[in-house]
């Protein structure tokens, strides 16, 4: 099937039954590898057993950055093509992303209060994440204020693209403002600073939350398309009843 | 494998992580659930979007009218 294909919501509804069974499978597989090898590394020298906190904590919060920028290019799909699945993958996307916004947020508490001495600082990364956890539920609540869904599409639209430049910021917050956290140690210029035997299991739970990111995304967007389904027959039988 | 001192933390964290990830798949399932039950049963009153009233069944080519 072409991907140009998949701008059909019956053709992609047609692909993600297809699919998703096999997306699925492949979560648990990465996943149970993953936890395995998290099971199997060793303790950091100076943090102990507490760095296995990293390896969800860690992609989480590349997950709910991520997230964003998928609904920021989702975003430019509705305001300059006005494409409805534009509209339909942001929509999907916001809850799966506060929801990993919340882990990424709850993790790095657990984390940083046998490390810190602390569970929060007001410093600017542990801030800007919880902007960005407010800024999800913002755009879950407008969704639901605004009745007429295109007059809603267009709204959280604008809310999404104003709210991505809390993108940059959470990014280089490390490196602009003093704060407990470290700075950035896998995705850096000069290469990643972690022993490999930590970096290996970090990847491959990256890789699993990624896949459960799309496989809950595909289905959450699924659902989206026939949730419209539904209020399009509903609004054609109460006009037909007010014939 | 021995968590140290701070298993609570590392266990409370694996714990939060699996509730949020069992909410996750929870709620995609259960409203999968929701929206098949309430096409069906439109669609069992004879109930059918404007394209399908307009081109029919595209395997049988018959339109609904």
């Amino acid at each position: 099937m072409p991907l140009i294909d998949l701008a059909n919501p019956t053709r992609f509804l047609a692909f993600t039954s297809r699919f998703l069974p096999w997306l699925a499978a492949a979560t648990v597989l990465v996943l149970a590898v993953g936890i395995s090898l998290v099971a199997s590394a060793p303790d950091d020298y100076q943090q102990g057993a507490t760095v296995k906190i990293m390896f969800i904590h860690v992609p989480a919060a590349w997950l709910a950055m991520g997230c964003w920028t998928l609904m920021s290019i989702a975003a430019l799909g509705t305001l300059v093509w006005r494409h409805p699945l534009a509209d339909v993958a942001a929509r999907a996307a916001a809850p799966l992303g506060a929801a990993f916004t919340a882990m990424c947020l709850i993790t790095g508490m657990l984390w940083g209060r046998p490390m810190w001495g602390t569970y929060w600082v007001w410093d600017g990364r542990l801030t800007s994440v919880l902007v960005l956890f407010l800024m999800y539920l913002g755009v879950l609540a407008l969704w639901r204020t605004v009745d007429d869904p295109s007059r809603a599409a267009r709204a959280t639209a604008v809310l999404t693209l104003v709210g991505a430049v809390n993108l940059p910021i959470i990014k280089f917050s490390v490196d602009w403002w003093s704060t407990l956290h470290q700075p950035a140690s896998v995705l850096r210029l000069g290469g990643p600073t972690i022993h490999p035997s930590l970096l290996t299991p970090l990847l491959i739970m990256a890789l699993g939350f990624l896949l459960l990111f799309i496989t809950l995304h595909l289905a959450a967007m699924r659902n989206e398309i026939m949730r419209r389904r539904v209020r399009t027959m509903l609004m054609l039988q109460a006009e037909a009843a007010g014939r | 494998m021995t968590l140290g001192p701070y298993a609570a933390f590392i266990l409370g964290a694996y714990g939060i992580a699996a509730l949020i990830v069992t909410a996750m798949v929870a709620w995609v399932m259960i409203d999968h659930r929701r929206q098949a039950r309430a096409l069906a049963d439109l669609e069992a009153r004879g109930v059918t979007r404007r394209s399908e009233q307009r081109t029919g069944d595209p395997r049988t080519g018959e339109v609904t009218p």
